[in-house]
Formats: structure tokens, C-alpha cells, sequence
């Protein structure tokens, strides 16, 4: 397992060191002068002064070993002494990745206010998603063909090919605008006081919680469903059941626990794609979470919260990739020594 | 497999028309009920997109506050929007747009990936290279992505070759630059069944070039899961395409794209639902049955399932 684990872990740095190669240069190549966005009275040799202050007239590979530098070093250290409070070596004079947009604010600062409003909206969207997906697709499959599984599919297929930003308006027209259940815009300053509050926040996630929840449970349906079929036809079923074990057994028992690992494994790897997901269910009901940032930055041209940004959502997806390898490897040794 | 492999035996027998495997495909698809209604639905989308304007000749960029806001009627089929322009005539127009960006972003793909997967699947010094790269590009964040080069990008292209053809071209490149991946995998996988296959070993035995045997050996072979992920590829490109507009960051607002019409409508959607009713459930009609036909084209080209 150690030199499963090893071999994963030593696939995943290059992984990442391509993405965030591919992710500085993509920024780096794009027309458009940084400094544009300052008043047209600053002269010239003023705006050469900025420029060269912001390490611009420095060539690329410079560039992106500084910024791996600030991301890889400089920021795990700030973050550490945030946590300890404590100071490690020169730390007024370590430079952070600051956001241009915001008056040299540090980007990880302006990142950390927004993630607990994606988390909660994304993480509980996830995790209802599974409770459903899972025993739906189960008995689908069971009962293959069914009112029940019939029923199931045409769902998954609808929640998998209507795109959640027309389901989010569609959610908008009849709760908020027809029904005037549910507020249609989520108030990111509501602090869960009390019991009145926790309603209201339950309120004002309701909507885009189940729009990021329906799109994720069609098609974790339609994974678990046919991860089912794969085994229920399988010869060690067969043999089980000719033992005379009761058929709740048999699928609980033994067809479950082989069609799970595969599924395990698409939730471990759904996670970023929900995140990135969340950034249009974001816009829609203006949750001012990580997308509604990402959005923003690239509205004024805010190069550093970009690069950021989008790194992030990369590190997120190597990360779960990995976690998903080792899940497979812990569950199904064949994996391992494959 | 191949059509001219099948030829022979029934004329020799001379009772009945010969099977061919398009014929043999094409009985399979239309038994599939799913597969036919999504094509029907298909079909009529594209007719009434195509054929709508002939029927319908109103400006979909005629302004007109006077009959601003209005509801659905006889005169105006799906009402007007807040400056008074045809809602029926803008998801005519939109919708035209939206599936040529799905059906050219989806070439770029299929196009990509077969050229990756083809090399990857058959050369075994490219394999390596090849499939750590594809890797790697399923790793970087595509909507994140998509957004951000487009918006970095979407000036200069204006100013290259003008505001709709401009952002089309960097639009549909984009979606096809990060789109081919699955296509690749698919297609390797294929061709390195195919590659050990008896009629690979002859063509080679008797000298035929590389580069024919990849053409017309390998490459007649791996078309359908081909097929079946330009037919999936469409649809991903349109959904794309709207999301990205429904964002703000597709095209520019004189070009009405169905998320577009989204992105535009969705602050009136208190006093006028129409306005994003229909482009979203055109979109979703769209992805729908083109779901459906890719679910019916999987089963009907899949060897095993032969009746």
C-alpha cells in the first residue's frame, strides 16, 4: 500500500506543476496592460515606475518562480503564524500574493472570507446529493425496469441534461416570484443567532442547495444504477444466492459493496467539479461565495486573484484525484498491484 | 465488420438483401423509443430554427419600446422583450448560433482527440507523452478556465476578425482546446484493441504504409464511440456555451445565444417569465434529446449487442 501511496503522491506534483505552468503562462501571454486600469493622468515614466515595481518587465520563467515561491512558501508560512500566532523570521518583509483589485489586500485574505459560503452551499449540496443518489440507484437497479427504476431514469436524465441555470431561475419564478416562499437572493451577512435566524438561513439556502443537488444526483444515479447492474449479473452473485441467502442479504452484503467502490470513487472525483459548478449557481442567487470572486477578478483584470483563483479549483482537483486513487487502492487491492 | 466484408455472401445466396452494418445500426437505433423521440425532437428544433425565419420574418434586432414587455400573443408568438424585440424571432436567431457553436467546438474536439488518441493508441513511444499531457489538461479547472481566457483574449480577437466572427472562432477553439480529453481515452483504448487484431497483422505483413493502415484499417474501426462522443459533444459545447454567456462572458450583447437570452432576462424574470422560459427550455430540450440520441447511438453501434 506505502508504495501504492508513494507512487500516486510522486504523479500528483508534476500534475500540479504542469497546471500551475499552463495557468501562469495563459495570464502571462493575454494582452492587456495591468496598469490600464489607472487614471490616464499618470505619465508615462510613473507608469513604467509601477510596472517595474510590480515585477512586470521581468521575463516569464522569473515571474512564475517568484510566484511559486510566494504561493508554495511565503503563504503556508503567513497562514501558519495567522493560526499560532506566532512570528516566524522576517515576516514584514515576506511579500504575499496581494489582489490588484482590491488595494493590495492579500489574496489569501480575500479568499478565506468567501469559502465558507461555497462550503456550506456546496458541501451540503453534495452530501444530500449522495443520501439520495445512492438507495435510488440501488433500487433502480434491483428492480430493473420497473415503474420505479423507469421513473428514476427519466429523472436522472432530465436533472443531467437541464443545465442548473435555467433549473435555478425555474426555482426563482415559482418560490420567490409565484409562491413568495423563499427569498431568491441569499444574504451572506445573516449570522445564525438563534433559532429565527437558522430559519432564515435554512431558507435562503434551500434554492441553491437543490438546484447544485438535483444536477448532482442524476447523475450519481445513473452511475450507481448501472455500477449495480455491472455486478448483479456476476457469477459469485449467483453463487450466493444459490446458498439460499435472502435476497435483502445478497444485495446488501455483497452487490452493494462491489458496486460502491467504483461509485466512492466518482464522488471523491465530483468534488471540484461541484465547485466549479457552484460558480454559476452562485451568480444565479448572488451567493458571494469563490465563484462570485473568481467572476469578479476577471471583470477588473485582478491578474493575481485570478491566477489564484483558478489554481486553487486546480489543486482541488489533483487533490481529489488522489484521494479517489487511494480510496480505490484501500478498497479494491486489485488496484494496488495493477 | 466492414460493409465490403459483408457483400459477397449475399449475392452468392441471391434470397435476401444483404445486412449491412448501417442497415443493422440503424434497425437497433429505431427501436430504441428514447433515441427516436430525441432525434424527432432534434429534427424539429433544427427546422424551426433553420426553416422558423421563413415563416416568421421579424427582426430579431428590431427595437421597438412602444410594444415593449409585452405577453405571449398572437402577434408576438412569445412576447417581447424590455426594448420591445421579437422573443420568438431573438430564440430563432440565438438558437442558430448556440448549435453552430456546438457543432463546430464539438469538430475541434472530435478532431483533437482522435489525432491524440489514433497517435497515443498506436505508437508506443508517443503513448507515454501523450496520455501524461491528456492527464494533465483533465486536471485544470475548465469552466474556471474557459472564463478567464476568454475574457483576456476576447479584445484582441474583436479587433482581429470583428465582434461576432471574433469571439466565435475564440469561443468554439477554447471549448475544443479543453474538450478533447474523453475522446482521447476513448479512442486509445479502442485502437489498442484494434491494433492486436489479425487484419492489422496482415496489412502490415504485406507492406502496407503506416500511415494507410491507420487510415483505412484503424480509423473505419474506432468510428463509433467516435460517433457517439461527437454526438455527447454537442451537446457538452452548447451547455458550455450558455453557461459561459449566461455569465456574461460569451458573446457580445447584439449576438442573442439562448444563455445569452438567460443572462439578459433573468432581472425581469418577476414581470416577464417568458423571457426565460423559452431560450432555457430550448437549451434544455436540446441537451435533452441529444442525450437520448447519444444513450440509442451507444447501444445501436455496439457490436455485442448484435440482433
Amino acid at each position: 500500500m506505502s508504495r501504492y501511496l508513494a507512487r500516486r503522491l510522486l504523479t500528483a506534483v508534476p500534475t500540479l506543476l504542469a497546471i500551475s505552468m499552463v495557468i501562469f503562462a495563459v495570464l502571462d501571454l493575454a494582452p492587456g496592460d495591468p496598469t490600464g486600469a489607472l487614471p490616464e493622468t499618470i505619465r508615462p515614466e510613473v507608469r513604467q515606475m509601477i510596472r517595474e515595481a510590480m515585477g512586470l518587465d521581468k521575463p516569464m520563467h522569473i515571474k512564475y518562480l517568484l510566484w511559486l515561491r510566494q504561493f508554495f512558501w511565503n503563504e503556508p508560512i503567513g497562514l501558519l503564524e495567522g493560526a499560532l500566532g506566532i512570528e516566524i523570521g522576517d515576516s514584514e518583509s515576506r511579500l504575499r500574493i496581494t489582489s490588484w483589485g482590491s488595494r493590495g489586500t492579500p489574496v489569501f485574505d480575500l479568499i478565506a472570507q468567501r469559502v465558507p459560503q461555497t462550503l456550506w452551499v456546496v458541501g451540503l449540496a453534495y452530501l444530500i446529493s449522495v443520501l439520495i443518489a445512492v438507495p435510488v440507484g440501488v433500487i433502480s437497479a434491483v428492480r430493473q425496469y420497473s415503474v420505479f427504476d423507469q421513473l428514476g431514469t427519466l429523472f436522472s436524465l432530465i436533472g443531467y441534461s437541464v443545465p442548473t441555470f435555467f433549473t435555478g431561475l425555474l426555482l426563482i419564478i415559482v418560490f420567490s416570484v409565484n409562491l413568495n416562499w423563499l427569498p431568491s437572493i441569499y444574504d451572506t451577512n445573516l449570522e445564525v443567532r438563534d433559532w429565527r435566524s437558522l430559519v432564515a438561513q435554512l431558507r435562503q439556502m434551500a434554492m441553491p442547495v437543490a438546484v447544485l443537488a438535483f444536477f448532482q444526483t442524476a447523475a450519481l444515479v445513473r452511475f450507481t444504477r448501472s455500477s449495480m447492474l455491472d455486478n448483479l449479473t456476476q457469477d459469485y452473485v449467483r453463487t450466493v444466492k444459490a446458498k439460499g441467502f435472502r435476497e435483502r442479504y445478497v444485495v446488501i452484503r455483497h452487490i452493494l459493496r462491489n458496486s460502491l467502490i467504483p461509485v466512492i470513487t466518482l464522488v471523491a472525483l465530483g468534488v471540484p467539479t461541484i465547485f466549479s459548478g457552484a460558480i454559476i449557481t452562485e451568480q444565479i442567487f448572488r451567493v458571494n461565495g469563490l465563484g462570485a470572486l473568481l467572476i469578479s477578478s476577471i471583470q477588473v483584470n485582478d491578474i493575481p486573484m485570478i491566477q489564484t483563483v483558478t489554481f486553487i479549483f486546480a489543486v482541488l482537483i489533483v487533490i481529489f484525484n488522489l484521494i479517489a486513487d487511494i480510496i480505490y487502492g484501500v478498497l479494491d487491492p486489485r488496484i494496488r498491484y495493477a | 465488420m466492414t460493409a465490403t466484408a459483408d457483400a459477397p455472401a449475399a449475392g452468392v445466396l441471391g434470397q435476401r438483401a444483404p445486412r449491412t452494418l448501417w442497415g443493422d445500426v440503424y434497425r437497433r437505433f429505431i427501436r430504441h423509443k428514447l433515441a427516436v423521440t430525441g432525434l424527432v425532437i432534434q429534427v424539429l428544433l433544427i427546422l424551426g430554427i433553420l426553416v422558423g425565419p421563413i415563416i416568421y420574418p421579424e427582426d430579431a434586432e428590431y427595437i421597438d419600446i412602444l410594444r415593449a414587455d409585452a405577453r405571449p400573443s398572437l402577434e408576438f408568438p412569445m412576447g417581447t422583450d424590455d426594448l420591445g424585440r421579437d422573443t420568438l424571432a431573438r430564440n430563432m436567431e440565438g438558437g442558430r448560433i448556440s448549435l453552430a457553436v456546438g457543432v463546430v467546438a464539438m469538430a475541434v474536439a472530435i478532431i483533437l482527440g482522435t489525432l491524440v488518441g489514433l497517435l497515443s493508441g498506436y505508437f508506443r513511444s508517443l503513448d507515454n507523452p501523450l496520455m501524461r499531457f491528456t492527464d494533465m489538461m483533465l486536471a485544470l479547472p475548465s469552466l474556471p478556465l474557459l472564463m478567464v481566457i476568454i475574457m483576456l483574449f476576447r479584445d484582441k480577437m474583436r479587433n482581429l476578425l470583428g465582434p461576432e466572427l471574433g469571439i466565435f472562432v475564440l469561443v468554439v477553439y477554447v471549448i475544443g482546446a479543453l474538450g478533447w480529453m474523453p475522446t482521447a481515452r476513448i479512442v486509445r483504448g479502442t485502437v489498442l484493441s484494434i491494433k492486436e487484431k489479425e487484419f492489422i497483422e496482415a496489412a502490415v505483413s504485406i507492406g502496407v504504409r503506416q500511415h494507410m493502415i491507420l487510415w483505412r484499417h484503424v480509423l473505419p474501426n474506432i468510428l463509433s464511440p467516435i460517433i457517439v462522443s461527437a454526438t455527447l459533444g454537442v451537446a457538452s459545447a452548447i451547455l458550455i456555451e450558455s453557461a459561459l454567456s449566461f455569465l456574461g462572458l460569451g458573446f457580445p450583447p447584439d449576438v442573442p445565444t439562448w444563455g445569452r437570452l438567460l443572462f439578459e432576462n433573468k432581472d425581469f424574470i418577476t414581470y416577464n417569465p417568458a423571457l426565460i422560459i423559452f431560450p432555457g427550455l430550448f437549451i434544455s430540450l436540446t441537451i435533452l434529446s441529444i442525450n437520448f440520441m447519444g444513450d440509442g447511438l451507444r447501444d445501436a453501434l455496439d457490436p455485442r449487442l448484435r440482433l
